[in-house]
Protein backbone atom coordinates (compact mmCIF):
# COMPACT_ATOMS: atom_id res chain seq x y z
CA UNK A 1 0.00 0.00 0.00
CA UNK A 2 1.25 3.30 -0.88
CA UNK A 3 1.41 6.27 1.47
CA UNK A 4 -0.25 8.85 -1.01
CA UNK A 5 -2.28 6.10 -2.18
CA UNK A 6 -3.25 6.83 -6.64
CA UNK A 7 -3.88 4.22 -9.71
CA UNK A 8 -1.33 2.78 -11.14
CA UNK A 9 0.37 4.31 -13.82
CA UNK A 10 -1.27 2.57 -16.55
CA UNK A 11 -4.66 4.08 -15.91
CA UNK A 12 -5.68 7.66 -16.41
CA UNK A 13 -5.15 9.98 -13.43
CA UNK A 14 -9.06 11.47 -13.67
CA UNK A 15 -9.83 8.27 -12.26
CA UNK A 16 -8.72 9.04 -8.27
CA UNK A 17 -8.20 13.31 -8.46
CA UNK A 18 -5.89 13.97 -5.90
CA UNK A 19 -7.46 14.75 -2.71
CA UNK A 20 -7.23 17.93 -0.84
CA UNK A 21 -7.05 18.69 2.62
CA UNK A 22 -5.17 17.30 5.82
CA UNK A 23 -7.90 15.56 6.94
CA UNK A 24 -9.10 14.45 3.20
CA UNK A 25 -6.11 12.63 2.32
CA UNK A 26 -6.53 10.26 5.28
CA UNK A 27 -7.47 6.98 4.03
CA UNK A 28 -11.23 6.35 3.80
CA UNK A 29 -11.50 3.49 6.16
CA UNK A 30 -9.67 5.39 8.65
CA UNK A 31 -12.42 8.01 8.35
CA UNK A 32 -15.14 5.42 8.52
CA UNK A 33 -13.59 3.88 11.61
CA UNK A 34 -13.23 7.45 13.12
CA UNK A 35 -16.68 8.69 12.92
CA UNK A 36 -17.85 4.86 14.04
CA UNK A 37 -16.01 5.49 16.74
CA UNK A 38 -17.17 8.86 17.17
CA UNK A 39 -20.73 7.97 17.25
CA UNK A 40 -19.98 4.94 19.45
CA UNK A 41 -18.40 6.90 22.37
CA UNK A 42 -20.90 9.83 21.91
CA UNK A 43 -24.12 7.94 22.65
CA UNK A 44 -22.34 5.13 24.72
CA UNK A 45 -20.44 7.01 27.32
CA UNK A 46 -22.60 8.44 30.44
CA UNK A 47 -23.31 11.99 31.22
CA UNK A 48 -22.05 15.44 29.41
CA UNK A 49 -18.26 13.81 28.58
CA UNK A 50 -18.77 11.73 25.72
CA UNK A 51 -20.46 14.00 23.19
CA UNK A 52 -19.02 16.87 24.01
CA UNK A 53 -15.76 15.59 23.77
CA UNK A 54 -16.58 14.31 20.05
CA UNK A 55 -18.45 17.31 19.07
CA UNK A 56 -15.18 19.30 20.32
CA UNK A 57 -13.30 16.27 17.94
CA UNK A 58 -15.71 16.39 15.42
CA UNK A 59 -16.35 20.15 14.77
CA UNK A 60 -12.20 20.36 14.66
CA UNK A 61 -11.86 17.51 12.11
CA UNK A 62 -14.44 19.48 10.12
CA UNK A 63 -12.85 22.77 10.25
CA UNK A 64 -9.59 21.20 9.44
CA UNK A 65 -10.82 19.19 6.06
CA UNK A 66 -12.66 22.95 5.39
CA UNK A 67 -15.99 21.89 5.32
CA UNK A 68 -17.06 23.66 8.23
CA UNK A 69 -19.73 26.01 6.57
CA UNK A 70 -21.47 22.53 4.96
CA UNK A 71 -21.63 21.33 8.21
CA UNK A 72 -24.65 23.88 8.88
CA UNK A 73 -27.71 21.97 6.81
CA UNK A 74 -26.57 18.61 8.56
CA UNK A 75 -26.96 20.70 11.92
CA UNK A 76 -30.18 22.42 10.61
CA UNK A 77 -31.36 19.04 9.57
CA UNK A 78 -31.69 17.72 13.11
CA UNK A 79 -33.90 20.43 14.68
CA UNK A 80 -37.11 18.45 14.67
CA UNK A 81 -35.72 15.34 16.24
CA UNK A 82 -33.94 17.94 18.53
CA UNK A 83 -36.66 19.84 19.20
CA UNK A 84 -38.89 16.65 19.90
CA UNK A 85 -36.20 15.36 22.46
CA UNK A 86 -36.19 18.31 23.78
CA UNK A 87 -39.92 19.18 24.52
CA UNK A 88 -40.61 15.58 25.41
CA UNK A 89 -37.84 15.07 28.37
CA UNK A 90 -38.00 18.33 29.63
CA UNK A 91 -41.62 18.05 30.21
CA UNK A 92 -42.55 14.68 30.56
CA UNK A 93 -39.28 12.88 31.83
CA UNK A 94 -40.71 10.09 34.19
CA UNK A 95 -40.49 10.07 38.00
CA UNK A 96 -38.51 13.70 37.67
CA UNK A 97 -39.78 15.95 40.76
CA UNK A 98 -37.24 18.88 40.80
CA UNK A 99 -39.34 21.26 39.01
CA UNK A 100 -37.98 24.42 37.73
CA UNK A 101 -41.95 26.05 37.49
CA UNK A 102 -45.30 25.31 36.76
CA UNK A 103 -47.71 26.88 34.82
CA UNK A 104 -51.11 25.17 34.51
CA UNK A 105 -50.20 21.38 33.32
CA UNK A 106 -46.79 22.07 32.26
CA UNK A 107 -44.14 21.10 34.94
CA UNK A 108 -40.61 20.97 33.38
CA UNK A 109 -38.24 19.30 35.36
CA UNK A 110 -34.54 20.01 36.12
CA UNK A 111 -33.60 16.09 35.48
CA UNK A 112 -35.82 16.48 32.30
CA UNK A 113 -33.75 19.46 31.17
CA UNK A 114 -29.93 17.71 31.84
CA UNK A 115 -31.34 14.65 30.28
CA UNK A 116 -32.22 16.65 27.04
CA UNK A 117 -29.16 18.37 26.52
CA UNK A 118 -27.52 15.23 26.93
CA UNK A 119 -29.23 13.50 24.08
CA UNK A 120 -29.44 16.67 21.93
CA UNK A 121 -25.73 16.87 22.29
CA UNK A 122 -25.26 13.11 21.04
CA UNK A 123 -27.45 13.69 18.03
CA UNK A 124 -25.99 16.58 16.93
CA UNK A 125 -22.51 14.71 17.61
CA UNK A 126 -23.62 11.86 15.73
CA UNK A 127 -25.31 14.00 12.79
CA UNK A 128 -21.71 16.03 12.23
CA UNK A 129 -19.39 12.88 12.72
CA UNK A 130 -21.48 11.15 9.74
CA UNK A 131 -21.61 14.82 7.83
CA UNK A 132 -18.06 14.69 8.09
CA UNK A 133 -17.64 11.07 6.49
CA UNK A 134 -19.72 12.22 3.92
CA UNK A 135 -18.42 15.30 3.04
CA UNK A 136 -14.87 14.04 2.77
CA UNK A 137 -14.88 10.72 1.72
CA UNK A 138 -16.54 9.73 -1.35
CA UNK A 139 -19.36 6.50 -1.24
CA UNK A 140 -17.24 5.17 -4.44
CA UNK A 141 -13.66 5.55 -2.16
CA UNK A 142 -15.06 4.09 0.59
CA UNK A 143 -16.76 1.09 -1.32
CA UNK A 144 -13.38 0.77 -3.04
CA UNK A 145 -11.00 0.36 -0.03
CA UNK A 146 -13.28 -1.82 1.82
CA UNK A 147 -13.60 -3.96 -0.94
CA UNK A 148 -9.62 -4.00 -1.70
CA UNK A 149 -9.34 -4.43 2.21
CA UNK A 150 -11.29 -8.12 1.09
CA UNK A 151 -15.19 -7.23 1.35
CA UNK A 152 -17.23 -9.14 -1.02
CA UNK A 153 -17.95 -7.56 -3.94
CA UNK A 154 -21.41 -7.89 -3.35
CA UNK A 155 -21.25 -6.51 -0.44
CA UNK A 156 -19.76 -3.77 -1.66
CA UNK A 157 -22.08 -3.03 -4.63
CA UNK A 158 -24.75 -3.16 -2.44
CA UNK A 159 -23.23 -0.51 -0.38
CA UNK A 160 -22.03 1.81 -3.63
CA UNK A 161 -25.22 1.43 -5.62
CA UNK A 162 -27.56 2.35 -2.44
CA UNK A 163 -25.97 5.44 -1.87
CA UNK A 164 -25.48 6.35 -5.32
CA UNK A 165 -29.22 5.81 -6.19
CA UNK A 166 -30.49 8.16 -3.90
CA UNK A 167 -29.88 10.92 -6.53
CA UNK A 168 -31.75 8.48 -9.44
CA UNK A 169 -34.82 7.80 -7.02
CA UNK A 170 -35.24 11.62 -5.83
CA UNK A 171 -35.01 12.22 -9.72
CA UNK A 172 -37.60 9.79 -10.35
CA UNK A 173 -39.94 11.05 -7.35
CA UNK A 174 -39.95 14.67 -9.32
CA UNK A 175 -40.71 13.21 -12.79
CA UNK A 176 -43.65 11.62 -11.36
CA UNK A 177 -44.81 14.58 -8.98
CA UNK A 178 -44.65 16.68 -12.08
CA UNK A 179 -46.37 14.21 -14.08
CA UNK A 180 -49.35 13.69 -11.64
CA UNK A 181 -49.37 17.37 -11.45
CA UNK A 182 -49.89 17.14 -15.70
CA UNK A 183 -52.69 15.43 -14.80
CA UNK A 184 -54.42 18.04 -12.56
CA UNK A 185 -52.94 16.68 -9.44
CA UNK A 186 -52.99 19.07 -6.62
CA UNK A 187 -49.76 18.31 -4.54
CA UNK A 188 -49.15 21.90 -3.34
CA UNK A 189 -50.83 23.97 -0.83
CA UNK A 190 -52.07 22.92 2.92
CA UNK A 191 -50.64 19.90 4.40
CA UNK A 192 -52.74 17.35 4.00
CA UNK A 193 -53.30 18.20 0.69
CA UNK A 194 -49.28 17.54 0.26
CA UNK A 195 -49.93 14.68 2.06
CA UNK A 196 -52.94 13.15 -0.13
CA UNK A 197 -50.66 13.97 -3.27
CA UNK A 198 -48.26 11.72 -1.95
CA UNK A 199 -50.43 8.24 -2.45
CA UNK A 200 -50.46 8.54 -6.18
CA UNK A 201 -46.68 8.72 -5.99
CA UNK A 202 -45.92 5.76 -4.39
CA UNK A 203 -47.26 3.29 -6.46
CA UNK A 204 -45.44 4.36 -9.97
CA UNK A 205 -41.99 5.12 -7.82
CA UNK A 206 -42.31 1.72 -5.96
CA UNK A 207 -43.26 -0.58 -9.43
CA UNK A 208 -40.69 1.65 -11.14
CA UNK A 209 -37.63 0.79 -8.28
CA UNK A 210 -38.77 -2.97 -8.63
CA UNK A 211 -38.44 -3.24 -13.01
CA UNK A 212 -34.99 -1.48 -12.37
CA UNK A 213 -33.63 -3.87 -10.19
CA UNK A 214 -34.76 -6.38 -12.32
CA UNK A 215 -33.42 -4.76 -15.31
CA UNK A 216 -30.23 -3.95 -13.40
CA UNK A 217 -30.04 -7.79 -12.29
CA UNK A 218 -29.89 -9.11 -15.76
CA UNK A 219 -27.68 -6.18 -16.80
CA UNK A 220 -25.30 -7.46 -13.97
CA UNK A 221 -25.38 -10.77 -14.66
CA UNK A 222 -24.61 -9.80 -18.53
CA UNK A 223 -21.36 -8.00 -17.54
CA UNK A 224 -19.76 -10.70 -15.20
CA UNK A 225 -21.59 -9.64 -11.87
CA UNK A 226 -21.54 -13.23 -10.72
CA UNK A 227 -17.82 -14.32 -12.42
CA UNK A 228 -15.82 -16.06 -9.14
CA UNK A 229 -12.94 -14.15 -10.10
CA UNK A 230 -11.06 -11.51 -8.19
CA UNK A 231 -11.02 -8.27 -9.60
CA UNK A 232 -7.80 -6.13 -10.08
CA UNK A 233 -7.58 -3.15 -7.61
CA UNK A 234 -7.99 -0.03 -9.65
CA UNK A 235 -7.99 2.70 -6.97
CA UNK A 236 -5.49 2.44 -4.22
CA UNK A 237 -6.21 5.49 -1.06
CA UNK A 238 -3.17 6.88 1.24
CA UNK A 239 -2.35 5.34 3.95
CA UNK A 240 0.45 5.02 6.60
CA UNK A 241 1.82 3.24 9.70
CA UNK A 242 0.62 6.35 12.24
CA UNK A 243 -2.97 5.42 10.55
CA UNK A 244 -2.82 1.77 10.84
CA UNK A 245 -1.82 2.34 14.25
CA UNK A 246 -4.68 5.25 14.62
CA UNK A 247 -7.32 2.55 13.28
CA UNK A 248 -6.08 0.01 15.53
CA UNK A 249 -6.39 2.37 18.39
CA UNK A 250 -9.80 3.22 17.45
CA UNK A 251 -10.72 -1.13 17.32
CA UNK A 252 -9.25 -2.05 20.20
CA UNK A 253 -9.90 1.11 22.49
CA UNK A 254 -13.50 2.57 21.53
CA UNK A 255 -14.98 -0.83 22.71
CA UNK A 256 -12.42 -0.67 25.78
CA UNK A 257 -13.98 3.01 26.97
CA UNK A 258 -17.29 1.97 26.59
CA UNK A 259 -16.69 -0.95 28.71
CA UNK A 260 -15.45 0.91 31.28
CA UNK A 261 -18.14 3.54 30.89
CA UNK A 262 -20.85 0.80 31.46
CA UNK A 263 -19.44 -0.17 34.66
CA UNK A 264 -18.90 2.62 35.96
CA UNK A 265 -15.22 3.44 35.84
CA UNK A 266 -15.40 6.89 34.78
CA UNK A 267 -18.16 8.20 37.12
CA UNK A 268 -15.57 11.00 37.76
CA UNK A 269 -16.42 12.57 34.13
CA UNK A 270 -19.06 15.44 34.79
CA UNK B 1 -19.35 -20.50 -35.49
CA UNK B 2 -23.12 -18.78 -34.91
CA UNK B 3 -25.26 -18.09 -32.55
CA UNK B 4 -28.45 -20.05 -32.88
CA UNK B 5 -32.07 -20.69 -31.89
CA UNK B 6 -33.80 -23.86 -32.75
CA UNK B 7 -37.14 -24.08 -32.55
CA UNK B 8 -37.48 -21.97 -29.20
CA UNK B 9 -40.25 -21.48 -27.42
CA UNK B 10 -40.33 -19.43 -24.37
CA UNK B 11 -43.11 -18.18 -21.92
CA UNK B 12 -42.42 -16.05 -18.96
CA UNK B 13 -42.63 -17.12 -15.39
CA UNK B 14 -46.24 -17.60 -14.18
CA UNK B 15 -48.11 -17.06 -17.39
CA UNK B 16 -49.24 -20.01 -20.15
CA UNK B 17 -48.91 -17.29 -22.84
CA UNK B 18 -45.94 -18.27 -25.69
CA UNK B 19 -44.61 -15.02 -25.69
CA UNK B 20 -41.85 -16.82 -28.83
CA UNK B 21 -42.84 -19.60 -30.72
CA UNK B 22 -41.16 -22.27 -32.72
CA UNK B 23 -38.56 -19.62 -33.29
CA UNK B 24 -35.64 -20.88 -35.91
CA UNK B 25 -32.50 -18.68 -36.33
CA UNK B 26 -28.89 -18.35 -36.91
CA UNK B 27 -26.40 -15.68 -36.54
CA UNK B 28 -22.97 -15.84 -38.31
CA UNK B 29 -19.65 -13.80 -37.19
CA UNK B 30 -19.15 -10.55 -39.34
CA UNK B 31 -23.08 -10.48 -39.70
CA UNK B 32 -25.70 -8.38 -38.54
CA UNK B 33 -29.16 -9.86 -38.20
CA UNK B 34 -31.56 -7.20 -38.12
CA UNK B 35 -34.73 -7.73 -36.47
CA UNK B 36 -37.92 -5.93 -36.38
CA UNK B 37 -41.95 -5.89 -35.38
CA UNK B 38 -44.68 -4.25 -34.24
CA UNK B 39 -44.38 -3.35 -29.93
CA UNK B 40 -44.94 -6.59 -28.23
CA UNK B 41 -44.16 -9.02 -30.43
CA UNK B 42 -41.19 -10.84 -28.77
CA UNK B 43 -38.53 -8.67 -29.90
CA UNK B 44 -36.77 -7.42 -26.30
CA UNK B 45 -38.11 -10.90 -25.17
CA UNK B 46 -35.83 -12.90 -28.25
CA UNK B 47 -32.89 -10.83 -27.02
CA UNK B 48 -33.09 -12.34 -23.50
CA UNK B 49 -33.40 -15.71 -24.71
CA UNK B 50 -30.42 -15.37 -27.35
CA UNK B 51 -28.39 -13.54 -24.81
CA UNK B 52 -29.43 -16.89 -22.31
CA UNK B 53 -30.89 -14.46 -19.69
CA UNK B 54 -33.89 -16.14 -20.44
CA UNK B 55 -34.57 -18.54 -18.36
CA UNK B 56 -31.30 -18.77 -16.40
CA UNK B 57 -31.80 -15.33 -14.30
CA UNK B 58 -35.07 -14.51 -14.87
CA UNK B 59 -36.82 -17.98 -14.83
CA UNK B 60 -39.67 -18.97 -17.72
CA UNK B 61 -40.09 -22.23 -19.94
CA UNK B 62 -37.60 -22.47 -22.51
CA UNK B 63 -38.19 -25.09 -25.08
CA UNK B 64 -36.22 -25.93 -28.18
CA UNK B 65 -32.26 -25.33 -27.79
CA UNK B 66 -29.99 -21.83 -27.86
CA UNK B 67 -26.49 -22.39 -28.75
CA UNK B 68 -23.24 -20.40 -28.75
CA UNK B 69 -20.74 -21.57 -31.38
CA UNK B 70 -22.36 -25.01 -30.94
CA UNK B 71 -22.52 -24.97 -27.03
CA UNK B 72 -25.23 -25.31 -25.75
CA UNK B 73 -26.55 -22.00 -23.10
CA UNK B 74 -28.92 -24.22 -20.93
CA UNK B 75 -26.85 -24.64 -18.03
CA UNK B 76 -24.22 -22.09 -18.36
CA UNK B 77 -23.09 -19.81 -15.41
CA UNK B 78 -24.64 -16.08 -16.73
CA UNK B 79 -20.47 -14.96 -16.07
CA UNK B 80 -19.40 -17.28 -18.85
CA UNK B 81 -22.35 -16.26 -20.94
CA UNK B 82 -20.99 -12.95 -20.79
CA UNK B 83 -17.80 -13.53 -22.41
CA UNK B 84 -19.47 -15.32 -24.97
CA UNK B 85 -22.63 -13.08 -25.72
CA UNK B 86 -22.62 -9.30 -24.65
CA UNK B 87 -26.72 -7.52 -24.21
CA UNK B 88 -27.52 -4.51 -24.24
CA UNK B 89 -31.03 -3.03 -22.94
CA UNK B 90 -33.45 -0.51 -24.06
CA UNK B 91 -32.91 1.67 -21.04
CA UNK B 92 -28.99 2.34 -20.68
CA UNK B 93 -29.90 3.80 -16.97
CA UNK B 94 -30.39 0.42 -16.15
CA UNK B 95 -27.49 -0.74 -17.80
CA UNK B 96 -24.67 0.79 -15.97
CA UNK B 97 -23.71 -0.34 -12.90
CA UNK B 98 -24.38 3.20 -10.74
CA UNK B 99 -21.38 2.25 -8.37
CA UNK B 100 -18.63 4.32 -10.39
CA UNK B 101 -17.75 7.54 -10.12
CA UNK B 102 -16.21 7.79 -13.88
CA UNK B 103 -17.12 6.35 -16.99
CA UNK B 104 -13.61 5.43 -17.39
CA UNK B 105 -14.21 2.94 -14.32
CA UNK B 106 -17.97 1.65 -15.70
CA UNK B 107 -16.38 0.52 -19.04
CA UNK B 108 -13.79 -1.29 -16.82
CA UNK B 109 -16.32 -2.72 -14.35
CA UNK B 110 -17.39 -5.76 -16.61
CA UNK B 111 -13.63 -6.67 -17.41
CA UNK B 112 -12.49 -6.58 -13.86
CA UNK B 113 -15.65 -8.85 -12.86
CA UNK B 114 -14.15 -11.49 -15.20
CA UNK B 115 -10.60 -11.29 -13.46
CA UNK B 116 -8.39 -9.52 -16.07
CA UNK B 117 -5.49 -7.97 -15.53
CA UNK B 118 -5.29 -4.55 -15.17
CA UNK B 119 -3.11 -4.23 -18.09
CA UNK B 120 -5.84 -5.81 -20.07
CA UNK B 121 -9.10 -4.06 -18.58
CA UNK B 122 -6.99 -0.60 -19.84
CA UNK B 123 -6.50 -1.62 -23.04
CA UNK B 124 -10.37 -2.78 -23.46
CA UNK B 125 -11.52 0.12 -22.00
CA UNK B 126 -9.30 2.37 -24.23
CA UNK B 127 -10.72 0.19 -27.38
CA UNK B 128 -14.01 0.57 -26.39
CA UNK B 129 -14.25 4.50 -26.11
CA UNK B 130 -12.39 4.75 -29.30
CA UNK B 131 -14.62 2.36 -31.13
CA UNK B 132 -17.31 4.56 -30.49
CA UNK B 133 -15.79 7.75 -30.19
CA UNK B 134 -16.46 8.85 -26.69
CA UNK B 135 -12.87 9.14 -24.99
CA UNK B 136 -14.20 12.50 -23.87
CA UNK B 137 -17.21 10.87 -22.10
CA UNK B 138 -13.98 9.06 -20.19
CA UNK B 139 -13.75 11.32 -16.86
CA UNK B 140 -17.53 12.12 -16.60
CA UNK B 141 -19.63 10.77 -13.77
CA UNK B 142 -21.84 8.12 -15.67
CA UNK B 143 -25.14 9.60 -12.99
CA UNK B 144 -24.79 12.70 -14.96
CA UNK B 145 -24.89 11.81 -18.55
CA UNK B 146 -27.61 12.93 -21.23
CA UNK B 147 -29.90 9.53 -22.53
CA UNK B 148 -27.79 9.55 -25.95
CA UNK B 149 -24.17 9.57 -23.66
CA UNK B 150 -25.19 7.06 -21.63
CA UNK B 151 -26.81 4.32 -24.16
CA UNK B 152 -23.32 5.21 -25.90
CA UNK B 153 -21.44 4.60 -22.90
CA UNK B 154 -23.80 1.37 -21.87
CA UNK B 155 -22.89 -0.08 -25.78
CA UNK B 156 -19.26 0.39 -25.00
CA UNK B 157 -19.25 -1.48 -21.22
CA UNK B 158 -20.75 -4.01 -23.01
CA UNK B 159 -18.10 -4.19 -26.30
CA UNK B 160 -15.20 -4.22 -23.17
CA UNK B 161 -16.09 -7.70 -22.51
CA UNK B 162 -15.09 -8.61 -26.01
CA UNK B 163 -17.99 -11.11 -26.60
CA UNK B 164 -18.31 -13.29 -30.15
CA UNK B 165 -21.77 -12.53 -30.54
CA UNK B 166 -23.70 -9.06 -29.37
CA UNK B 167 -27.43 -8.94 -29.00
CA UNK B 168 -28.64 -5.41 -28.99
CA UNK B 169 -32.46 -4.43 -28.36
CA UNK B 170 -32.87 -1.02 -29.92
CA UNK B 171 -29.44 0.45 -29.03
CA UNK B 172 -30.02 3.59 -31.11
CA UNK B 173 -33.06 4.37 -29.07
CA UNK B 174 -32.09 8.32 -27.45
CA UNK B 175 -29.06 8.35 -29.96
CA UNK B 176 -29.20 11.87 -32.56
CA UNK B 177 -28.87 11.09 -35.77
CA UNK B 178 -24.79 11.62 -35.57
CA UNK B 179 -24.55 9.30 -32.07
CA UNK B 180 -26.91 6.70 -34.68
CA UNK B 181 -24.48 7.30 -37.38
CA UNK B 182 -21.42 6.71 -34.83
CA UNK B 183 -23.16 3.43 -33.60
CA UNK B 184 -23.89 1.99 -36.47
CA UNK B 185 -20.33 2.80 -38.00
CA UNK B 186 -18.79 0.60 -34.83
CA UNK B 187 -21.30 -2.18 -35.31
CA UNK B 188 -19.85 -2.48 -38.67
CA UNK B 189 -16.52 -2.12 -38.15
CA UNK B 190 -16.76 -4.85 -35.58
CA UNK B 191 -18.09 -7.29 -38.09
CA UNK B 192 -16.34 -6.79 -40.59
CA UNK B 193 -13.52 -8.30 -38.76
CA UNK B 194 -15.29 -11.83 -38.99
CA UNK B 195 -15.00 -12.09 -35.11
CA UNK B 196 -18.10 -10.50 -34.12
CA UNK B 197 -22.16 -11.18 -34.99
CA UNK B 198 -25.13 -9.08 -33.96
CA UNK B 199 -28.58 -9.50 -33.39
CA UNK B 200 -29.99 -6.14 -33.76
CA UNK B 201 -33.41 -5.22 -32.84
CA UNK B 202 -34.45 -1.87 -34.47
CA UNK B 203 -37.46 0.36 -35.40
CA UNK B 204 -35.21 2.74 -37.73
CA UNK B 205 -35.49 0.44 -40.38
CA UNK B 206 -32.81 3.10 -42.03
CA UNK B 207 -30.42 2.25 -39.83
CA UNK B 208 -30.71 -1.64 -41.14
CA UNK B 209 -31.03 -1.28 -44.44
CA UNK B 210 -27.33 0.17 -44.22
CA UNK B 211 -26.18 -2.10 -41.74
CA UNK B 212 -27.72 -5.17 -41.92
CA UNK B 213 -26.60 -8.30 -43.60
CA UNK B 214 -30.39 -10.30 -43.12
CA UNK B 215 -33.33 -8.99 -41.60
CA UNK B 216 -35.62 -11.20 -39.65
CA UNK B 217 -39.59 -9.44 -38.99
CA UNK B 218 -41.20 -10.89 -35.90
CA UNK B 219 -45.18 -10.69 -35.47
CA UNK B 220 -46.76 -11.96 -32.33
CA UNK B 221 -43.69 -14.48 -31.20
CA UNK B 222 -43.11 -15.76 -34.59
CA UNK B 223 -40.84 -14.87 -36.93
CA UNK B 224 -42.81 -14.05 -40.53
CA UNK B 225 -39.56 -13.22 -42.89
CA UNK B 226 -35.89 -13.63 -42.48
CA UNK B 227 -33.96 -12.95 -45.16
CA UNK B 228 -31.82 -10.53 -47.22
CA UNK B 229 -32.33 -7.01 -45.77
CA UNK B 230 -32.87 -5.38 -49.11
CA UNK B 231 -35.21 -7.84 -50.13
CA UNK B 232 -37.37 -8.03 -46.49
CA UNK B 233 -37.21 -4.09 -46.19
CA UNK B 234 -39.20 -3.53 -49.18
CA UNK B 235 -41.67 -6.54 -48.66
CA UNK B 236 -45.46 -4.94 -49.67
CA UNK B 237 -46.74 -6.64 -46.42
CA UNK B 238 -43.56 -4.87 -43.77
CA UNK B 239 -46.39 -2.11 -42.63
CA UNK B 240 -49.17 -4.66 -42.16
CA UNK B 241 -46.51 -6.46 -39.56
CA UNK B 242 -46.22 -2.88 -37.80
CA UNK B 243 -43.50 -1.92 -39.29
CA UNK B 244 -42.10 1.23 -41.27
CA UNK B 245 -40.23 0.69 -44.43
CA UNK B 246 -36.47 2.49 -44.76
CA UNK B 247 -37.46 5.89 -46.21
CA UNK B 248 -35.84 5.16 -49.62
CA UNK B 249 -38.86 2.73 -49.93
CA UNK B 250 -41.71 4.86 -49.08
CA UNK B 251 -40.17 7.52 -51.63
CA UNK B 252 -39.97 4.91 -54.10
CA UNK B 253 -43.81 4.19 -53.38
CA UNK B 254 -44.70 7.22 -53.55
CA UNK B 255 -43.24 7.88 -56.91
CA UNK B 256 -45.11 5.08 -58.04
CA UNK B 257 -47.88 5.62 -57.10
CA UNK B 258 -47.66 9.60 -58.67
CA UNK B 259 -45.78 8.37 -61.62
CA UNK B 260 -42.95 10.09 -61.34
CA UNK B 261 -39.90 8.39 -62.40
CA UNK B 262 -36.93 8.67 -59.73
CA UNK B 263 -33.25 8.06 -61.12
CA UNK B 264 -32.08 5.44 -60.42
CA UNK B 265 -29.72 6.18 -57.27
CA UNK B 266 -32.48 7.19 -55.08
CA UNK B 267 -34.65 4.36 -56.69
Amino acid sequence: MSETGGVPEIVPEFVLPPPTGAYRRLNPTTKLLIALAEALIAFGVRGWSGPVVVLAIVLASGARAGVGARLVPFLLATIPLVASILLVNTFLYPGATDRIFVLGPLAPTWTGLVFAGQATLRVIAFAMSAAVLGLTTGPDELVADLERRGMGRRTAFVLSATVRSVPRVLERVREITEAQRARGLDTEGRIWRRVRGLVPLAGPLLFGALTDVEEQTMALEARGFSAPARRAVIRTFPDSTPQRALRLLLAAGTPLVLLVSVIGMLGFLP
Amino acid sequence: MSLSLRSVTYRYAGSSRRVLRSLDLNIERGEVLGVVGANDAGKSTLCLVAAGLAPTTIGGRLDGEVAIDGAPSAGARPHELAQRCGVLFQNPVTQLSGTTATVWEEIAFGPRNLGLALEAIVERVAWALSLLDIDVLAPRDPARLSGGQAQLVALASVLALRPAYLVLDEPTSQLDPQGTQLAGEAFARLTRSGEVGILLVEHKTDLLERLANRVAVLAEGELVAVGPAAGVLADERLEAWGVDPPARVRLARAAERAGVQLPVSAA
